[in-house]
């Protein structure tokens, strides 16, 4: 029978079937970080237990590093996670990407540039935008901290199978219109819950020409429509990444060919049945700005801040509470939209494709006046290659500030923050109120258009 | 893990859909490394002014919930970031149970591991218990997880009744412990390692390998 790639990789982890269509799967890979595993590893020293397998799991601290001075934590609670963290991971004998470490970044960055999301593999990690290592056609899948006790103590965690949902965007992207806007575009359109259940797998001709980093944009924000992974089939642009580069934990040599003949069977056969499909023109997507507190709330650039009873799937209630923590009035286009500050960084696009896309609009240019601007690199690995580039040296002459790799902004678990009314176009993922700081307002757009948004001091079409 | 067989309790409604787990418990309470405290942080920045005071705008402030141990809220509860935290303060608050049309699967799988039933029923089976709680302050009702009912005591008394994995109503109602259940299955999970190929290129020194 036919079967799609979820299937495929899906069926090769069952360690064991449980109940009705709940399978016990096996874990290749577990990442772990500093904010969602001291009480998993507190559960595994109260009942006793080992990690299985410590040569799987690799964890790195990110969420609370700040990102200007990061061997300087002034926060103490913050200080003290990051420490429990280096203090679990030397008792159970697991692999540490420390503040020290060249390597150190994001967790979902780190992955693939370590050559530990390969194609094929189950990876999980206590974070929901592990959905972004589906990118390589891997099924990843965030989990909370009583599922990473699981996964350590056993390297199994029980699951109930998703259901497959095909997303196609046919044709070629505008210029200037990018992987974040597709999958903005996407939730927009389904709603955030639109996904729940089921695994997302991207595919068309528009996915098919898209880079490893912009599939990883994609995949990132599937956990924004509910979905439980999103993937994307491996291709030559898979094999391509995986082959180059210093990857110390990707195949090489004879294994790699191997490998490669392995991932060659894994995309979805023909005549494979979805549960759900969907179709989307990417021709027609135009870059995406939100406009209330989730990721579902967006609209093209050249659209007006709705009106409470004209926004399909929300009720009333729902977008007066949005405009009103938005601080905006419905008829206003989002050109008009005035801006305070721009983050650019997150794992969903802090990578150097992204970094390279925002310089290319800042080069030569200045910020508008009393703007702030964050470039965040999503690893210490993309900052080298950034400065090798020069592309600090941009951000730095148009006014804005470069800094070291972590979630930054994204979730303000540290000292980047927004203020209280404070306006933000961000790369990040999540606008939820207070995200990166209580009372802040923020605009998800693309790196582009943040640092388009950074010049004008409001939104703008970069297609124009 | 505590068992979950059936509850009586006074209702709380919020109103809201797509409640994300940042509101439920914003970021700062995160660094935490205990799994205890979480109560008084439950929705923090909607139940808090900046000075610390109470708002009584917010739901969870009204007199009439005060005591109030289950839970009743629109579509997608839950959604956003995997913080298992969202549960604990849920639960710690006093919670035993959520009533809503959706829940994020993420938040889902979560409560379970916590004892704190999530309940799926009708839209506009959670639009009737919103008007019942409106017109009966201090409404009870009782969650039975074992008859997979829910039962508003009014002068009569309504009910719902809603569907659940099987497998997930198992392990509530006996309080299993899930990772002992896996650990039992060693023998399966050892022949599946001994031909399975996790595709680690490096093995790497000084860690022991399995099988």
């Amino acid at each position: 029978m036919p079967k799609t790639l979820f299937e495929k990789i899906w069926d090769r982890h069952v360690v064991s079937s449980l109940s009705g269509d709940t399978g016990l799967l096996y874990i290749d890979r577990h990442l772990v970080h500093e904010v969602t595993s001291p009480q998993a590893f507190e559960g595994l020293r109260l009942s006793g237990r080992k990690v299985r397998c410590p040569h799987l799991t690799f964890a790195t601290m990110d969420h609370n590093v700040p990102t200007d001075d990061r061997f300087h934590i002034k926060d103490p609670v913050s200080k003290a996670q990051i420490e429990a963290l280096t203090e679990n991971c030397r008792e159970f004998g697991i692999k540490l990407y420390d503040l020290k470490s060249d390597e150190q970044g994001i967790v979902h960055i780190i992955g693939p540039e370590l050559g530990l999301t390969l194609p094929g593999t189950t990876i999980v990690c206590g974070d929901s935008h592990t959905s972004t290592h589906g990118a390589f056609g891997t099924f990843a899948l965030g989990i909370g901290t009583s599922e990473v006790e699981h996964v350590l103590a056993t390297q199994c965690l029980p699951q109930k199978k998703p259901k497959t949902f095909r997303v196609e965007f046919t044709n070629r992207l505008q210029k200037g219109v990018t992987a974040k806007d597709m999958i903005l575009k996407l939730i927009g359109t389904i709603g955030t819950s639109g996904g729940t259940g089921h695994v997302f797998e991207y595919a068309g001709s528009a996915v098919k020409n898209l880079s490893m980093e912009s599939r990883m944009t994609m995949c990132n924000m599937s956990i924004e429509a509910g979905a439980r992974a999103g993937m994307v089939a491996p291709d030559e642009t898979t094999f391509e990444y995986l082959s180059k580069g210093d990857r110390p934990f990707a195949p090489k040599g004879r294994t790699l060919e191997k490998s490669i003949a392995f991932w060659k069977t894994l995309p979805t056969d023909p005549g494979a049945e979805f549960d759900r499909a969907l179709t989307l023109d990417a021709s027609r997507v135009a870059p995406q700005v939100t406009w209330g507190t989730n990721p579902g709330m967006v609209l093209d650039v050249t659209d007006r801040v709705p009106e409470p009873d004209k926004v399909p799937g929300y009720s009333r209630k729902d977008v007066e509470q949005a405009l009103a923590y938005m601080g905006l009035k419905p008829g206003t286009p989002l050109m008009d939209v005035k801006i305070d500050t721009v983050f650019i960084g997150s794992c969903t696009n802090a990578r150097i494709e992204d970094l390279r896309g925002a310089a290319a609009i800042f080069r030569g240019k200045k910020i508008a006046r009393g703007m702030r601007v964050l470039v965040v690199p999503g690893s210490q690995t993309v900052l080298r290659q950034a400065e090798a580039e020069g592309l600090d040296k941009i951000f730095k002459e148009a006014g804005a500030d470069w800094r070291e790799s972590g979630c930054s902004m994204c979730l303000a678990m540290n000292p980047d923050q927004l203020a209280p009314g404070e306006r933000c176009a961000s790369t990040s993922n999540r606008n939820f109120e207070g995200r990166q700081g209580k009372g802040g307002r923020t605009h998800l757009v693309s790196p582009e258009m943040a640092a388009a948004a950074a010049i004008s001091g409001h939104f703008v079409d970069i297609r124009k | 893990m505590k068992s979950f067989r059936s509850h009586r309790g006074i209702l709380a409604t919020l109103d809201r859909a797509n409640v994300d787990t940042d509101q439920i418990i914003p970021k700062q309470f995160l660094k935490s490394i205990a799994r205890t405290g979480f109560g008084p942080q439950l929705f923090y920045d909607w139940r808090y002014f900046e000075n610390g005071k109470s708002n009584p705008d917010f739901s969870l402030n009204d007199p009439r919930f005060k005591n109030a141990e289950i839970l009743v809220a629109r579509n997608n509860f839950g959604c956003g970031s995997s913080r298992e935290h969202a549960v604990w303060a849920i639960r710690q608050y006093g919670f035993e149970a959520v009533i809503a049309p959706s829940f994020a699967d993420i938040f889902r799988n979560n409560s379970f591991k916590n004892a704190l039933l999530t309940i799926e029923l009708k839209e506009a089976e959670v639009g009737e218990i919103f008007q019942m709680v409106e017109r009966y302050p201090g409404l009870e009702a009782t969650v039975n997880l074992d008859e997979q009912r829910v039962t508003l005591h009014l002068p009569e008394e309504i009910s719902f009744h809603f569907a659940i994995d099987p497998a997930v109503k198992e392990r509530l109602v006996h309080g299993l412990d899930e990772i002992g259940l896996t650990l039992k299955k060693e023998k399966e999970i050892l022949a599946f390692e001994s031909s399975h190929d996790c595709q680690m290129a490096l093995a790497r020194k000084g860690f022991r390998q399995r099988p």
